[in-house]
């Protein structure tokens, strides 16, 4: 198989969110065949450069998008391609020279703030951003906001998301965007999300951008990414 | 699906719901038998008549006023004779062979499509409107022009519905009242701007009989070579009470003798014509049905029919014909049982909205009977597109809208399927996603491929804002400026050069 072949397998499974050869793919009729993971182990060991293979990433995912944007894809297809992307990611990041293993986008790290244990919105936006090229950090559920700054201090992201389902617990987020400030870290961009939460809140609480869902946060972030 | 229905267009199978236990349908049959054998039917048509009593039925001359009318009555061993030889399955052609319809008695399948002969056509478009105390609030609504039944209305309907996909099939919804049409020349326009428009089943009347072979003819020609007419007839042959009209008698013997599928009607209304309660209207629909089906298998043994029914109920304030009610759901819903128990295919009624202008109350009327008559297992339930003000107003956005509600109530129905091998591949995927990502995300794809998941709302707003109307005008204005599937023009040519009495009019030329 020649490189351009293998290259268009892969791309065909991340545009079908095809993950590996256990999984069922886009219709169920996937499974046996390899997938993702498989062919990203293929084409590192068949001497394809890591670099290219990124770039066959953002190629498919931007396939993936347009699908979507079509009405032909729904949201779990695009989860899906994103989900591939970034377990294969995961493979490739190690044999990245160092130049190459800077953060593609910019690195995303992501929260639900303490007193809140829901998890599936920032669940699903921290798996669409690692597979639209962002180097995400999930610190998880019911994370105080000293936590938070610390995580910042060591993984120092461009981007900070916090999430709450609670109005209960969405004033956590408030105390997080201080902490931010006091420390001086205004150029860290903050996205903050959940039912609860309103673009009205976010202006209040002093955060740079409230998302209803995970496509207008990649909406946002392509903007901020655009301007800077 | 079986392997023969799977060449015909997809329908919707539910598990029936029985509103009547066992003993009540064979009392409403036991009754029905009792009225026909001992009241019996007046009827106008000495050729029916005759018919009638050629097959065993005791006919007696009698005198109303200066008329002269024939009582016929029936034994139930000759009803029984003349059920026997009904087919349990009809065919229904379409000029799209993929839209070819199969009704089974014994299958519920259930189909929906238009129906009446509505004299109003009601124009829409979106309009804005300013807030007086506020000009910086805005709200998009429609605004309708009512439009007195034509042939370009007609052709307009027929396109719309053969662009909706939850319309099986399209009954000549709009009653044309064009300067140059008279009963003579109506019924091959009605036929030809329909077929012309819908590579759906067409099925319409027959308003003047001589006019028969002329649209069997127009038929034979759309169709081609296939073995199924494209278009069906509808006879209502019975005024209720029990009372048969001579013409419509004579249409429903000449069609069965061409063995062409039609519909035999009674539309009987609780409070007015038939009794309120549904026992009573249950009694006399059924005996009118069954005397008009009668009636063709003796003309024609085996002629392909359909258990017409269109009950109603009338409303207490003005008499008139009230489909809000769950009266017009509860009744249609026993005739289907009825159809059943006789083994007939079962022609129903559902989705009519009481209102003049679509809005939530035609909503909420129609939700819920297209979903309770539906999940009765009717076969083919028409005026579920477009009626409002009872069935006198057809409106073309009420039937995109209809559209996307049938589709919410077809979702309702759709039957659980799943088996022991599915039931291991849900296991499978807890385990995996327990254990993994914690998303089942993933999963969803595939059952959505498989046609077993819901869908939402086709009008689902994307913002705060309530935007229904406005999408629902845009894919109305969208399916309306497309003819991309009318007739070709070879088979256009062929029909005016064959058929006459055809206005230019219908296809621009």
């Amino acid at each position: 198989m020649s490189k351009d072949e293998l290259l268009k397998l892969l791309e065909n499974a991340i545009v079908m969110g095809h993950l590996d050869v256990d999984d069922e793919g886009f219709d169920g009729t996937m499974e046996g065949t390899p997938g993702t993971l498989e062919l990203v182990e293929k084409a590192l060991n068949e001497g394809i450069e890591p670099g290219e293979i990124l770039k066959s990433f953002g190629e498919s995912m931007e396939k993936v998008g347009k699908l979507y944007e079509s009405g032909e894809y729904f949201l779990p297809d695009m989860l899906a391609s994103a989900e591939c992307v970034g377990e294969a990611m995961d493979i490739v990041e190690p044999k990245l020279e160092l130049d190459d293993s800077s953060a593609g986008k910019g690195k995303f790290l992501i929260a639900t703030v303490k007193g809140d244990v829901h998890d599936i919105g920032k669940n699903i936006v921290a798996t669409m951003l690692k597979g639209a090229g962002y180097q995400v950090k999930d610190l998880g559920i019911n994370v105080p906001a000293e936590d938070i700054l610390q995580a910042i201090k060591e993984f120092e992201p461009d981007f900070i998301g916090l999430s709450a389902l609670l109005t209960t617990t969405m004033i956590e987020m408030e105390q997080v965007i201080k902490l931010i400030k006091e420390e001086g870290l205004d150029n860290i961009k903050v996205f903050i999300g959940g039912t609860p939460t309103s673009k009205e809140f976010a202006e209040k609480i002093g955060a740079d951008q409230h998302c209803r869902d995970v496509i207008e946060a990649l909406q946002a972030l392509e903007k901020m990414g655009e301007v800077s | 699906m079986g392997e023969q229905e799977s060449q015909y267009r997809r329908a919707l199978h539910v598990e029936p719901v029985e509103r009547f236990a066992p003993a009540q349908v064979e009392g409403i049959h036991a009754a029905s038998m009792k009225l026909l054998a001992e009241t019996g039917l007046q009827c106008e048509g000495k050729k029916a008549a005759e018919m009638y009593r050629d097959a065993g039925c005791r006919v007696d001359e009698i005198q109303k006023g200066k008329q002269k009318l024939w009582r016929v009555r029936f034994p139930e061993k000759l009803m029984d004779k003349a059920l026997s030889t009904v087919p349990s399955e009809v065919i229904l052609g379409a000029r799209d062979p993929q839209n070819t319809l199969y009704l089974n008695a014994k299958v519920p399948a259930v189909y929906f499509g238009t129906g009446s002969e509505a004299n109003i056509y009601l124009r829409s478009r979106i309009d804005e409107f300013v807030s007086v105390a506020d000009s910086e609030k805005r709200l998009q609504y429609p605004v309708f022009e009512e439009e007195t039944g034509s042939l370009a209305a007609l052709c307009a309907s027929a396109r719309l519905i053969d662009h909706l996909e939850h319309a099986d099939f399209f009954i000549r919804n709009i009653n044309i009242q064009d300067d140059e049409i008279d009963s003579t020349n109506k019924d091959v326009n009605v036929y030809f701007a329909s077929l012309l428009n819908t590579a759906k089943h067409v099925q319409g009347g027959i308003t003047d009989l001589e006019a028969l072979p002329k649209v069997i003819s127009l038929a034979k020609i759309v169709a081609g070579g296939e073995p199924h007419l494209p278009l069906s007839f509808i006879v209502c042959p019975i005024r209720s009470p029990l009372f048969m009209f001579n013409e419509s008698s004579q249409k429903v013997i000449a069609i069965a003798r061409e063995m062409i599928p039609m519909v035999i009607s009674s539309s009987p209304q609780g409070g007015v014509t038939a009794p309120i309660q549904e026992e009573g209207m249950l009694i006399e629909i059924n005996a009118e049905i069954l005397a008009g089906i009668a009636l063709a298998q003796f003309a024609k043994p085996g002629a392909p029919v359909l258990y017409g029914s269109v009950p109603v109920r009338a409303r207490f304030d003005t008499l008139e014909d009230c489909y809000g009610t769950a009266e017009f759901a509860h009744y249609a819903m026993g005739c289907v049982q009825m159809a059943r128990y006789y083994n007939i295919p079962c022609y129903s009624s559902a989705g009519v909205g009481d209102v003049k202008r679509p809005g939530i109350q035609a909503m909420v009327e129609k939700m819920y009977s297209y979903k309770e008559v539906a999940s009765a297992g009717a076969h083919y339930i028409h005026y579920a597109f477009g009626l409002l003000d009872g069935t006198n107003i057809f409106s073309p956005l009420q039937a995109v809208l209809d559209n996307a509600t049938i589709a919410l109530a077809k979702d309702m129905l759709r039957v659980s399927s799943f088996e022991e091998a599915d039931i291991e591949a849900a296991l499978k995927e807890i385990d995996k996603t327990a254990e993994g990502s914690g998303m089942f995300a993933r999963g969803i794809r595939k059952q959505i491929r498989r046609n077993v998941v819901s869908s939402t709302y086709e009008f689902i707003s994307k913002g705060e804002e309530d935007q229904v109307f406005e999408q629902a005008q845009a894919k109305l204005d969208a399916y309306l400026a497309d003819d991309s599937n009318i007739l070709s023009d070879e088979i256009i040519e062929k029909v005016y050069q064959e058929i006459p009495g055809l206005l230019d009019k219908i296809v621009a030329r």
